[in-house]
């Protein structure tokens, strides 16, 4: 466990970088340390491996002052990341990897065995090992970044800003990856961004940091959603922290209905619990082709969108909301892994489910503020 | 052109080609004195330039020296240095190493202190010491404008290496000194076109050794 | 320091005559250098092939010593001043067509589209959007240019009495007068100083828009401007 005790950075013109921060960073979990520019984060970040000395507290990282060990030796345990990857241009994606593993003494064999080992963990194609960074697009150096860090096997990932300057769709992908290694790895990463939606898309926990280096809030995202501590907070969430929290509750508890969905060419099925004017037309496989009015002959170009479908139990109830919002019928579409249609579910429905997940979740909050399911979406 | 044919008289005078005021000689004196006096600048500005480019400290000095070493005429400083100290190869290496440390100097040190901070953030923070940051992330990155530095003090020092013949020394200047006092024009012309040819071939050896020197990474082909 | 200004009656100079002799040999020069670097420098950015030739006749021009240069003219143009300057007016050119032709491509291609779409033609484009921002890279290459060309004009004492004040350095040779050789050289050294001031505050004025606190980002300029080209 990583330990910040009542930390300030003050540097020699005045300035308060850090202010007395105190902060338990637990194992096997990313922390996310989020705040406007100028709230520390990144100068916190950096103490921890020493780039910045703390001018008051310590910083303890399992049970040792990280003051007393060798510089060197601290920054060989932990992998960094940082914004734009800053890679070696003069070396080959393979050998940036292979960098602390080679300061650690390994043999060349062993080194590239293991880059290889790690391009392919971050979903870089092999064929990438002898190129230059110069050749690889921003978010595949982005990889190499996080590859290079990880080579050494480092219990501890320090990310500085690693995907920010990566264009929205790739970055989606780059937090994907991160949360799959993650599930594979287990180290304890802590996560520097100014983005509150990938803050609560990564952390295990995330620590809301104010201008002046001041903490704000500790909590799990949920939390974090439901009981902002300050206006600070709340702001810094933004307009839709409502929408977004629903994230956080699984869509497995949607009950679906399959009166309304019949294969293509089938007459209407007969009105029952179903109250909809609609029926959702499937292929022979059970896939989704739209939505028909009862009573038309449902020929394939005449049918209405069916909007984006979503996963039951894979999804959350946000995304399940989505979809009923986008479909022009107010029902979403749920599916299996393969794509075939389970049943559908009304905008009416999924709304009763959230009430009763929110009191669920006032209900588990009240005992312990714990272990937070986390659902992808 | 009687330019070129004076280039033509000399090159084709087979008195030129051998004994001690043969071309031979004379170009190699010419280019022992070049790589001395490239060698001396270079211990001095490399090692100067790699550590204040590494710190980013000291900018203001090296700009100082490097603009009063430029402002000192090369010429007045060979003829003041014999006064002083007489004859001898000492009082060509000080005009020619003050020549050549301006370029040097200040091409290490801008080469080192624009290498992109990010690689070199990332060296530090996965435990890299400073000596192994400053020659395996930033030299590398650097190297082709140090080469450049290298090169233009290279190019400087071989023009002017020419006064050595002014102080009784010997070099392809013998032929330009020489040929002015005997006005032999043929002389002149051939001195000076083998000097040029001698800076086309260092062109052609710093091209070389940037090739063999500069990752592929770093030339981007 | 005796006799350190007792400037021998030969010279047919007193040491501010001298003084003014060596700037108009070293400074003519620059000037003419840069008047026909501009529209080459323009030329070469037009035809882009033009560009490495060009370069590459620099080159070799710059690495031919001084010295040949005066020697192989006085058959055209005698013992005269003008000797000295042709020669180096010609290492200006070489060193300010690369400053130049650099400076002006370094101009980011935004600002000249945008140029262009308010409306600018190719020769308004260059005088007041391209030569205003490459102003900083010229002035660096004049800070070469004029460096090189005050001590160049000491050579010309070899020729016969036309290096202004390298003509001290025959002088303490002849007369065994080694302060009058130092004369010259802290002389010569304090112009090119003083020079080199000049066109800091010259580039100060012209660019108000750079910023001026912190360290002068082109208190050194650029070396590889003298050899560039030839090996990329």
């Amino acid at each position: 466990m990583i330990r910040i005790d009542s930390v300030t950075k003050r540097y020699p013109d005045g300035t308060v970088a850090v202010d007395r921060l105190s902060l338990e960073i637990p194992d096997r979990s990313i922390t996310v340390l989020v705040g406007p520019s100028g709230c520390g984060k990144t100068t916190t970040l950096r103490m921890i491996n020493r780039m910045v000395e703390p001018t008051e507290g310590t910083i303890l990282l399992d049970g040792e002052d990280v003051q007393r060990q060798p510089v060197t030796t601290l920054r060989r345990s932990m992998g960094y990341v940082i914004q734009n990857a800053g890679l070696f241009q003069h070396r080959t994606i393979a050998d940036n990897i292979a960098t602390v593993p080679r300061m650690l003494g390994w043999g060349k064999q062993r080194a590239r065995e293991r880059a290889a080992e790690l391009m392919e963990r971050v979903g870089l194609d092999a064929s990438l090992a002898k190129r230059y960074p110069y050749q690889l697009s921003g978010g595949q150096q982005q990889r190499v970044g996080v590859a290079r860090a990880l080579a050494a096997d480092p219990p501890v990932l320090l990310m500085d800003e690693p995907f920010s300057a990566v264009d929205p769709v790739v970055r989606k992908g780059l937090q994907d990856e991160l949360l799959r290694i993650q599930d594979e790895l287990g180290k304890t990463i802590v996560f520097v961004t100014h983005d509150i939606d990938e803050a609560i898309k990564l952390g295990t926990m995330v620590a809301v940091l104010r201008e002046g280096g001041r903490l704000a809030q500790y909590a799990p995202p949920a939390e974090l959603l439901s009981n902002p501590a300050d206006s600070f907070v709340e702001d810094f969430l933004g307009a839709d922290r409502g929408i977004r929290r629903l994230s956080f509750f699984t869509s497995d508890a949607l009950e679906l209905t399959t009166d309304a969905v019949v294969p293509a060419g089938a007459p209407d099925a007969p009105l029952t619990t179903a109250e909809t004017p609609y029926l959702l037309v499937t292929d022979a496989e059970g896939r989704p082709l739209g939505w028909r009015e009862r009573g038309s002959a449902g020929d394939a170009d005449r049918l209405l969108p069916y909007g984006r479908p979503f996963r039951p139990g894979t999804d959350s109830l946000r995304a399940a909301l989505d979809c009923a919002v986008l479909s022009p019928t107010g029902w979403a579409v749920a599916v299996d892994a393969d794509g075939r249609v389970t049943g559908v579910v009304s905008q009416q429905t999924i709304g009763e489910a959230i009430r009763a997940a929110h009191t669920q979740a006032e209900t588990d909050a009240a005992p312990a503020r714990g272990e937070d399911e986390k659902v992808a979406g | 052109m009687n330019v070129l044919n004076f280039v033509q008289a000399f090159f084709s005078d087979g008195a030129h080609w051998h004994g001690y005021d043969g071309i031979p000689t004379r170009f190699l004196e010419h280019v022992r004195y070049a790589a001395l006096a490239l060698a001396i600048a270079a211990a001095i500005g490399l090692p100067v330039g790699l550590l204040t480019g590494h710190t980013g400290r000291g900018g203001n000095a090296i700009a100082f020296v490097a603009n009063a070493a430029r402002a000192l005429p090369s010429f007045g400083l060979l003829v003041l240095a014999v006064l002083l100290i007489g004859f001898g190869l000492l009082p060509v290496m000080i005009p020619l190493v003050v020549l050549a440390v301006p370029p040097i100097l200040v091409t290490t040190y801008e080469a080192v202190r624009t290498v992109d901070p990010a690689p070199v953030d990332a060296a530090r923070g996965m435990g890299m010491r400073e000596s192994r940051i400053l020659f395996r992330v930033e030299v590398p990155v650097a190297l082709p404008l140090i080469l450049s530095g290298l090169r233009s003090a290279a190019i400087q020092i071989v023009s002017t290496a020419t006064i050595a013949a002014y102080v009784s020394l010997g070099g392809l200047g013998r032929y330009i000194i020489d040929g002015l006092y005997q006005r032999n024009y043929e002389k002149v012309v051939g001195g000076a076109t083998l000097v040029a040819l001698l800076a086309l071939v260092t062109l052609a050896l710093f091209w070389a050794v940037g090739r063999l020197a500069v990752s592929p990474g770093v030339r981007r082909r | 320091m005796n006799g350190f200004f007792d400037i021998p009656s030969d010279l047919q100079h007193s040491w501010a005559g001298l003084i003014g002799l060596h700037l108009r040999e070293a400074l003519l020069p620059v000037a003419a250098g840069l008047l026909l670097a501009l529209p080459l420098a323009l030329l070469c950015n037009r035809f882009r092939w033009l560009y490495p030739p060009v370069l590459g006749v620099t080159t070799m021009l710059y690495a031919v010593p001084s010295l040949a240069f005066f020697v192989v003219l006085i058959d055209y143009t005698g013992q005269t001043e003008l000797t000295v300057m042709i020669p180096l007016a010609l290492y200006s050119l070489v060193v300010l067509v690369p400053a130049i032709a650099d400076g002006v491509r370094s101009v980011p291609d935004e600002t000249l589209s945008a140029a262009t779409a308010m409306g600018f033609g190719p020769v308004r484009r260059y005088l007041q959007v391209q030569l205003p921002i490459a102003a900083p890279a010229i002035i660096a290459g004049l800070r070469v240019a004029t460096a090189s060309s005050i001590s160049l004009v000491s050579v010309g004492a070899l020729i016969g009495n036309q290096g202004a004040l390298g003509n001290l350095l025959a002088a303490a040779q002849k007369y065994d007068r080694p302060e009058l050789a130092a004369n010259a050289v802290v002389t010569t050294a304090v112009l090119a100083i003083l020079c080199d001031a000049a066109l800091v505050a010259l580039r100060r004025a012209l660019t108000p828009w750079m910023p001026r606190s912190g360290r002068e980002r082109t208190a050194a300029p650029r070396e590889e401007l003298l050899t560039k080209g030839a090996a990329r």
